[in-house]
């Protein structure tokens, strides 16, 4: 048997919280050097007295050669640790890492680019911080700028670029680093959907030719497209490591997560003032990642100081490309609403319906608005919800995941008809 | 395994990844390994440099031109502080352009882990890439502001002696006096920020206690060598030696000024190296 390409074995990374590790003056250090030199030494040793957190710990796993390997979990569980570990951008505190080969890192897409530089210097910019030989740059040059789409533009200054040029330009260059192993943190989440097809299918054939991958992503779609094998981390450890189909089942059984929630204090100062908002099951509790076919809710306590009319609360969801998908208001529902307000504390939730929209990663907005005079008197980013790509129309009929924001079950009415016969309708629809 | 695994096996580079400790190690074989990087990022300083200034190259020429006429009024002529028989523009000149070569270089240097921080997080290269670049950046400015001089030297008919095959060195040596401090600088700036703050007095500061508006010759001889640990003494002297053939010795000013910047590099080496662990987590 050959040797894996990378080989983990009992990783730790501990990151330590506190003052220690924060950005410190140098008055308070000189301060405290002056005040208590013979502490000095004391001091260094007393920082393992500091609390720590363990980012990850115990972390074992093998990826052999030309194996594509996803990685999920909560945020916060590590995933990011892992790859700056993997890609040398910082250290282990424990363990040690085997590595078989040249490894490119991808942790974002358009690393370095200088908005001053144009299309083309940037390319060659870009190439080199990501590891690209000059000779490999020039060789490749044409066919970045092609996969790009970009031609036009490769001597304008990156500044002038749409976002959409902006992000195809730093991902063609990216995806044209050939390295043994290629590190991946979800980049795929950019991008307009045609393009994200076109670098999955563009790292798919690098995965094909051999190549190690190690992706990371919330795009249950992506993972399932790429990788045979996944690894779950929960909490800084391998809570599992098996195929795709299982691992991603799993993830979703135990997915309960308690972030997502903002909270403001109480502020009297405002007449009407938004105090938590959260996304969450159709029960009203919190929840970041929903099924398919669960209702998902969008719940908003919200503190009344003073009588006040003419105010809405809202919610918008948009997709993590910044597509609006919806915007609501609970005046919708009651014009009523509209009118005057009583002090107190309200609870409101919006129902959106199961079954609906497509699996992916979208972002909730929330906030309260008065028409007249217009005030906006909150605003407030709730974070990201998932909704996981399993048991949806496309992936029960076919077991791929199809395009779109919205995958409704919908109905097609059909019947037997003869070809020479066209039906009332046909002759009203060629005409209009 | 066969021979054929073993052959595949030999064609990947294998790394080990584990937590460093002890004695650090400056790994300047990965830094050549790194070259083209470096390269790239000089130019990429330089070339936005350049695009986003009105003046451009006028700069370069202007900044020490200025200075120089300042300097040349006040100092020259109505202090009258003596300029060892060369007159006195050309000689405020000469010294000018090391100090704006080593000035810039080191504000660049000294900023430049804080402003590629998004890099750093982002990454892996061997970190040092990064305060070289940012001090070879100013070889350009220099290299304009150094037409000016010969056509200052033209014009008060001054030719350099043999010691002008000796100005290269004194150039590296300007850099290597950015570098070493630049590397204390910056690698201190990712942890503590008043590094913004203090590279603009450090300069000032330095600026004083350099002869650029007068000659060293005013610190009596038995404090020359002394004096001559301030790096940047040497490199001036040394430029005014090469370039105008003053007389007396420097060679011992020289020589006190390249020990201490070897100290001073060798010593930000290593504080760099190894402060490298922890940039990405700090920064």
């Amino acid at each position: 048997m050959s040797q894996p390409a990378l080989r983990v074995d009992s990783l730790g990374k501990r990151f330590q919280l506190g003052p220690t590790e924060s950005y410190g003056t140098l008055r308070e250090s000189l301060a405290r050097l002056g005040k208590a030199p013979w502490k000095r030494v004391a001091q260094t040793k007393r920082q393992d007295d500091n609390p720590t957190i363990w980012a990850l710990e115990n972390v074992s796993f093998e990826v052999d050669h030309g194996e594509v390997l996803g990685v999920i979990g909560h945020n916060g569980a590590g995933k990011s640790t892992l790859l700056k570990i993997l890609s040398r951008i910082t250290e282990p505190t424990r363990g040690s890492i085997e590595v078989r080969g040249r490894v490119g890192s991808l942790l974002e897409v358009g690393t370095g680019f200088h908005p001053e530089l144009t299309g083309r210097e940037n390319i060659h910019l870009n190439g080199a911080i990501l590891g690209m030989r000059r000779s490999e740059i020039r060789r490749k040059f044409d066919e970045i700028v092609a996969f790009a789409e970009i031609e036009k533009f490769l001597d304008t200054p990156v500044k002038r670029f749409s976002s959409g040029m902006y992000m195809r330009l730093a991902f063609a260059v990216a995806a044209h680093l050939d390295p043994e192993i290629l590190l991946v943190d979800e980049v795929l989440a950019v991008g307009d959907l045609a393009f994200q097809n076109k670098c999955l299918k563009k790292m798919k054939d690098v995965s094909g030719t051999g190549r190690t991958v190690i992706l990371v992503s919330h795009n249950m779609g992506a993972i399932h497209r790429l990788c045979p094998r996944c690894l779950l981390l929960d909490h800084g450890t391998v809570a599992m490591d098996g195929p795709t189909e299982d691992v991603v089942r799993a993830y979703i059984a135990h997915g309960i997560e308690d972030v997502g929630i903002v909270t403001q204090e109480s502020n009297s100062d405002k007449p009407i003032h938004l105090r938590r908002a959260y996304t969450a099951k159709r029960d009203g509790d919190h929840q970041r990642d929903f099924r398919f076919d669960e209702g998902l809710s969008v719940v908003v306590e919200f503190e009344v100081n003073q009588t006040i009319d003419g105010c809405a609360v809202w919610a918008g969801i948009r997709t993590v490309e910044q597509v609006w998908v919806l915007g609501s208001t609970d005046t919708d529902s009651d014009a009523s609403r509209l009118g005057a307000r009583a002090p107190g504390y309200y609870r409101t939730q919006l129902d959106l319906p199961a079954s609906w929209l497509n699996a992916g990663m979208y972002e909730v907005v929330v906030g309260i608005n008065r028409n007249a005079p217009p005030t906006s008197y909150d605003r407030v980013d709730i974070g990201t919800f998932n909704i996981l790509d399993v048991d949806t129309p496309a992936r029960l009929r076919t077991g791929q995941s199809r395009p779109g924001i919205l995958q409704p079950f919908l109905d097609w009415r059909q019947g037997r008809v003869t070809a020479d016969e066209p039906s009332p309708k046909d002759h009203v629809g060629r005409h209009s | 395994m066969t021979a054929q695994e073993r052959d595949d096996l030999t064609d990947f580079p294998v790394t080990l990844i584990r937590p460093t400790s002890g004695f650090v190690s400056l790994k300047l074989g990965e830094l050549w390994e790194y070259r083209e990087l470096l390269f790239f990022l000089t130019w990429r300083d330089i070339k936005v440099r350049y695009k986003q200034t009105a003046l451009g190259a006028a700069w370069a020429i202007l900044q020490p031109l200025l200075t120089m006429i300042v300097f040349t009024i006040f100092f020259g002529r109505l202090a009258k502080i003596p300029s060892d028989n060369v007159p006195y523009p050309i000689f405020a000149y000469t010294a000018l352009l090391p100090w704006q070569l080593f000035a810039y270089s080191l504000s660049q240097a000294g900023n430049s882990m804080v402003a590629s921080q998004q890099l750093i997080k982002k990454i892996y290269f061997p970190r040092l890439v990064i305060p070289i670049s940012a001090v070879l950046g100013g070889l350009v400015d220099f290299c304009l502001a150094f037409v000016l001089l010969i056509g200052m030297m033209v014009y008060y008919q001054i030719a350099p002696t043999q010691g002008i095959l000796l100005l290269p060195f004194f150039i590296l040596l300007a850099l290597a006096t950015a570098l070493a401090v630049g590397l204390w600088l910056s690698a201190l700036s990712v942890k503590y920020r008043d590094v913004r703050y203090t590279l603009p007095f450090l300069t000032q500061f330095w600026l004083f206690i350099t002869p650029i508006a007068y000659p060293s010759s005013l610190v009596s001889e038995k404090w020359r060598i002394l004096y001559g640990l301030n790096p940047m003494a040497g490199v001036v002297e040394g430029f005014r030696w090469a370039l105008l053939g003053k007389s007396g010795s420097v060679g011992p000013m020289i020589l006190a000024s390249t020990l201490a910047v070897t100290v001073l590099l060798i010593g930000g080496l290593f504080y760099f190296k190894s402060m490298e662990r922890t940039f990405a987590d700090v920064v």
